[in-house]
């Protein structure tokens, strides 16, 4: 492994839901579920278990299941193969539910991500009309 | 926010400027003359804008006979793309789908 493969940074996404952690668990573990908020999937709650999300612009993620602990945390690969290593993605997505007064804390890490990388979650996604979108919104917030 | 950031921004931030390079963007290079006939601008302030562009990196021009081809540098754009600012607002807009699954899933 070379040097810059080690320095990679993560994204972090937390949020309350007002729902129990054996909600949250079902729409992050059954299939039917899983693609109404994330991907289309081949999901099973095993470890050791090969699947693919597949997103709408064409592009499959190759997933395998890391570690599972119910109602807790959830962790799985979510690789992207690329010809060119600069648009590919090695990355690792944990789940971590924590009950609250209210309802559950969910926090999402994905990690992995290499400073160099081009894309963040490859296909077809990225594309001029979409950079420029982005470009308005950073600009409207740079204002 | 950077020195290259911040030239990045002000040379991008005008809407006239923008168009101009987004079009070299997506029809590649081409000369002030075709970038005139379609910015709704005159000629000079095309002119001045490419100038603007090419003081920021943001395009080359190539000299051939009379005419000068100008060309967007995509690499220019680099400081700008941050890829996990753009994986966090992909996450937040799952989690926004997710919020409204737990609600449907309650009734």
């Amino acid at each position: 492994m070379s040097e810059s493969a080690t320095e990679t940074r993560s994204v972090i996404v937390e949020r309350e839901f007002p729902f129990p952690p054996e909600k949250l668990w079902r729409a992050l573990t059954q299939p039917h579920l899983i693609e109404e908020w994330l991907m289309k999937n081949d999901f099973k709650p095993e470890i050791g278990h090969h699947f693919s999300l597949r997103g709408d612009w064409g592009g499959v993620l190759d997933c395998e299941v890391l570690a599972i602990e119910l109602n807790k945390e959830l962790s799985y690969t979510w690789n992207f193969k690329n010809d060119d290593p600069l648009f590919s993605l090695q990355s690792v997505v944990t789940f971590t539910l924590t009950p609250t007064r209210t309802g559950t804390h969910l926090r999402m890490e994905q990690s992995g991500f290499r400073p160099d990388q081009k894309q963040a979650y490859g296909g077809a996604h990225a594309g001029w009309k979409q950079f420029f979108e982005k470009l308005d919104q950073l600009l409207a917030r740079a204002d | 926010m950077s020195i290259a950031h911040d030239t990045l921004f002000r040379t991008l931030a005008d809407p006239t400027r923008r168009a101009i390079f987004e079009r070299l963007c997506r029809d590649g290079e081409q000369t002030v003359a075709a970038l005139t006939a379609r910015a709704g601008v005159s000629q000079p302030a095309v002119s001045k804008h490419l100038g603007l562009l090419k003081q920021a990196g943001l395009v080359r021009d190539r000299h051939q006979g009379r005419q000068t081809y100008y060309s967007a540098q995509l690499n220019a754009l680099t400081p700008l793309i941050d890829w996990t600012s753009d994986m966090t607002r992909f996450w937040e807009g799952r989690f926004d789908q997710l919020q409204d699954l737990l609600k449907r899933m309650d009734q």
